[in-house]
């Protein structure tokens, strides 16, 4: 009874998916004469093959790469050297500074955007960017990830190392290690498994990113893949069936992350929640 | 290299003087600043200084010069073009915005449903789930699928199935004649319940995921003890499951608060915050990317919905970590 109830919301949960994959799976041409309710004549990966090549979605993949990989890394690497400053020693404004990454992380991204998108404009990269300014650019974009994820990752990182025992590194430093070498070769591998966590947790977010490249980026061409496809939508897309392909295509990167790293992502999503 | 580390300096641990722990405590903070030499004090200054000077400039300096570009007018084209004005963005706001009441009742309206459909909701099927019953596993990935996914790509399957003449919906129930339309993303009546069945569709997953960690740390002998004072499944989840739950529904409750304050991809990927849905976070976007860059102005909108947040933010974090400090 229970079963039949469960399996039949999963069922029902996964619908405007599996909706998505068989419109997706359907030639424009069919479906418009037929009716999109109706039973298929010919299913392929067309409308797949088509949205990738048409719309260029390699390139756009790889801008999302160029913009995510140094975001995950930064922001771990960053928020690590904060949490260990805070948990590890004492320090006069350790909540205070806890208490600011948190809150920052919180806020809505509108509410910074204005000031943000004319900062942008300003600052003058002639040479580090290829527009010449942050905005517009790939670096931009990392510098926005970094700070703003770096206030939940601080706070949990930060929660993981405050429960590692102190004797660890007090003995190092009483043996005469420097403070680096206590934080690179002592406290940082016995993170690994909540930077694992997180690492899953921010690729997911980040490549799922839609506002920042929506407002800090103004060439289509330079947009990460998730951004883009809004634009490619009305710009090459004419069928339903063919954005239905491309939209799935968008998500194929995190549904693999998911599938593999199932484990670290969901305990990264509740190792901040339920500390607090 | 946890083991070899732990085991060299057990010893030493157990050779520390039996003071009170306060005593040792200030008396270990003494020693070790005593230890750390010029480099290492440098080496410190820059772990912390560097990423805090990052996130103050992008995020809080930011956010400041939202509050402060809310009193001006500002057509972004060279500093001096800045104009003091006062109250006067808010008052045009607040007075002759058609626009604005709307959103901030829709910003309520996605918290409110949230919190009514899609949380308890999420809480039932955790409780299910938390049963170790078989297939826990698959039904738990099927529900939380759209969690995984972008909010944007969510949006463009949910077109799919409310699309006036292509869309699931009116395809099974004969709605894609003409004259029989109904207009799911175009109907102002309509489309705030529709983008927020996507919206729900989404939380309900990530609600689930949340109380499935809760439930977990929940002292099983408790369930034992209530099942032998004979209550039943109802009565034990009523008065010893959930109260067990209180800390879990007060990250609940503020996470639902904070993404209805954030709602925008959905929204913006539906139909631009068109007539019927929109949202504050709509309006600051839509002063940046439309045609119109009235700055102070779209600052007005930001600043509220930053009173706003904080207003949840502040309390929050305040109590969660004076009740950390204190444990």
């Amino acid at each position: 009874m229970l079963h039949v109830f469960l399996a039949g919301t999963a069922l029902a949960w996964l619908a405007p998916l599996l909706w998505a994959v068989f419109s997706a799976l359907r030639p424009y041409g069919e479906t418009s004469s037929k009716g999109y309710v109706s039973w298929p004549d010919t299913l392929n990966l067309d409308n797949f093959t088509n949205a990738f090549e048409q719309s260029d979605m390699l390139h756009y993949f790889g801008n999302t790469l160029i913009i995510a990989v140094p975001a995950v890394l930064l922001t771990l690497f960053l928020s690590s050297c904060v949490a260990f400053r805070v948990s590890r020693f004492d320090f006069r404004l350790n909540l205070a500074l806890l208490l600011v990454f948190t809150a920052g992380n919180l806020l809505p991204q509108q509410v910074i955007i204005t000031p943000l998108y004319r900062l942008y404009l300003l600052t003058d990269l002639p040479g580090v960017t290829a527009s010449g300014k942050l905005y517009d650019s790939a670096l931009g974009l990392v510098l926005i990830h970094v700070a703003f994820q770096s206030g939940f990752c601080t706070f949990v990182l930060s929660n993981y190392m405050r429960s590692l025992p102190q004797e660890l590194t007090e003995a190092a430093l009483v043996d005469g290690a420097s403070v680096w070498r206590l934080y690179w070769q002592i406290t940082l591998p016995l993170c690994k498994p909540a930077m694992a966590a997180l690492a899953t947790l921010l690729s997911i977010w980040i490549y799922n990113d839609f506002f920042w490249a929506l407002v800090l980026i103004s060439t289509g061409e330079n947009m990460p893949v998730t951004s883009a496809l809004n634009n490619l939508s009305g710009q090459y897309f004419t069928d339903p069936n063919l954005v239905a392909a491309g939209a799935l295509l968008t998500a194929v990167p995190t549904l693999i992350v998911y599938f593999a790293l199932q484990r670290q992502f969901v305990s990264g999503l509740t190792l901040g929640s339920n500390k607090s | 290299m946890t083991t070899d580390t732990t085991t060299t300096q057990s010893p030493e641990a157990a050779a520390r003087p039996p003071a009170g722990p306060a005593l040792a405590k200030r008396r270990a903070a003494r020693s070790r600043r005593r230890l750390l030499t010029r480099r290492d004090r440098f080496t410190l200054a820059a772990m912390v200084g560097v990423p805090t000077v990052l996130h103050l400039i992008l995020v809080w300096v930011t956010a400041l010069a939202s509050v402060a570009l809310a009193f001006t007018t500002w057509d972004g084209i060279g500093f001096d073009s800045i104009k003091w004005v006062g109250l006067d963005n808010f008052r045009q706001l607040f007075e002759d915005n058609p626009q604005f009441w709307p959103a901030l009742q829709h910003n309520a309206v996605w918290f409110v449903a949230l919190i009514l459909v899609p949380t308890p909701f999420g809480l039932f099927l955790a409780v299910q789930l938390d049963k170790r019953i078989r297939f826990s596993r698959v039904y738990q990935t099927a529900y939380f699928l759209p969690v995984v996914i972008s909010m944007a790509c969510i949006g463009f399957v949910w077109q799919l199935v409310y699309n006036p003449d292509t869309g699931l919906i009116n395809s099974l129930t004969g709605a894609n004649e003409p004259g029989h339309y109904i207009d799911w993303i175009g109907d102002p009546d309509l489309n705030l319940w529709a983008v927020l069945v996507a919206a729900s569709w989404r939380h309900t997953g990530y609600m689930m995921i949340l109380y499935l960690a809760g439930l977990k740390s929940v002292d099983p002998s408790l369930r034992e003890a209530a099942a032998l004072d004979g209550a039943g499944e109802w009565q034990t989840f009523r008065h010893v499951v959930f109260p067990t739950l209180r800390p879990t529904n007060t990250v609940v409750l503020v996470v639902t608060v904070i993404e209805s304050l954030r709602a925008f991809d959905l929204v913006f990927v539906f139909n631009k915050g068109a007539q019927g849905t929109e949202l504050l976070s709509i309006l600051v976007t839509n002063n940046i990317i439309g045609e119109s860059s009235r700055i102070g102005y779209g600052s007005a909108i930001a600043v509220v919905l930053l009173v706003i947040s904080l207003a949840v933010i502040i309390p929050y974090l305040v109590a969660a970590f004076r009740k950390e400090r204190r444990s």
